[in-house]
């Protein structure tokens, strides 16, 4: 995958497939500290040791249509090879944490990509799920929570679409509006 | 936290939407599902979700629901998109870029008529 927002799609997906509940995808940018770390968080129904333990591994899936499952190998491969890690905390019934990291000015540093695109998807796809996007950048924050969206909706479609028009534009102003100032930031430092 | 887009202007819109259900015009009804297991999303499922979301918007069609699933064990496939109107059976297509979910949103969801040429036969 091109993108580290389309892994974080899949691996979003895994904790849909986990039955997860409540779901958090942030993403943090730090400049200075030339990091970029994004965590997925749910309250799905976990794994154990053994099953953290094999699941980086290309052999192990949760699936039944096919035995092999890439996905998680695959971000591993990409942050290890850019100076970061991949960690999993797990536990059966509580749910699972991954925590992924990149050395953000690395030359083999996938690009962010479509952050937007992948949050505004999942958020439309799984309404019964309670999702909550945090992105971060240089000092500014965009924390978008879906739950008193859903109340006021009541039992009105997300993907209505004035409804559609609405979610999008509100991801995309919150992005943009963090990704601003980090332009700020970048500016005023090559002013001084 | 930055300002973002109100929650007045939210609940103007949900009260147009509940006008028009009550009006009946809305196509009712229709779900459309986009496999997005880690071979879709790595075919570009998530591209063709957006192109479905897109046509949603900008041919103002309401009652039509977007879903997603896992992997359909058809990963050569992908990305594939699942229609289904109304009680007719499931309609699954195979290999949809955005072009293609374009079309589909067009000629199937919008027309009613089945895009024969792209739907996957043996499913």
């Amino acid at each position: 995958m091109r993108e580290i927002a389309l892994h974080l799609l899949d691996i979003a997906e895994n904790s849909v497939a986990a039955c997860a509940r409540d779901i958090t995808i942030a993403v943090d940018e730090d400049a200075r500290k030339d990091r970029l770390l994004m965590i997925v968080e749910d309250n799905g129904k976990g794994m154990d040791e053994d099953m953290v333990a094999r699941v980086v591994d290309p052999f192990v899936t949760s699936r039944t249509t096919r035995k092999v499952g890439l996905g998680i190998p695959l971000l591993k491969a990409a942050a290890e090879g850019c100076n970061g890690y991949l960690h999993i905390n797990s536990a059966v019934g509580r749910g699972t944490r991954l925590e992924v990291e990149f050395q953000r000015s690395h030359i083999d540093r996938m690009p962010l990509g479509d952050l937007i695109g992948t949050w505004f998807e999942l958020l439309v796809a799984w309404p019964q799920i309670h999702w909550i996007f945090r992105y971060r950048a240089s000092g500014g924050e965009f924390l978008f929570d879906d739950a008193p969206i859903k109340k006021e909706l009541g039992d009105v479609s997300l993907s209505e679409p004035s409804i559609l028009t609405y979610l999008r534009e509100t991801l995309q102003e919150g992005v943009k509006s963090v990704q601003k100032s980090q332009e700020d930031i970048h500016a005023s430092s090559q002013i001084a | 936290m930055p300002a973002v887009k109100s929650l007045d202007e939210l609940r103007k819109l949900k009260e147009e939407a509940l006008e028009k259900r009550r009006a009946k015009t809305t196509a009712g009804n229709i779900q459309v599902t986009v496999a997005m297991g880690t071979c879709g999303i790595a075919a570009g499922a998530r591209e063709t979700m957006r192109a479905i979301l897109d046509s949603i918007e900008a041919d103002n069609l309401s009652g039509v629901v977007v879903k997603q699933t896992g992997c359909m064990g058809m990963c050569e496939m992908e990305p594939i998109v699942q229609v289904e109107v109304g009680g007719a059976p499931k309609v699954t297509y195979g290999k949809v870029n955005t072009e293609l979910a374009r079309r589909i949103m067009k000629e199937h969801v919008v027309g009613g008529h089945v895009v024969n040429e792209l739907v996957i036969p043996a499913y």
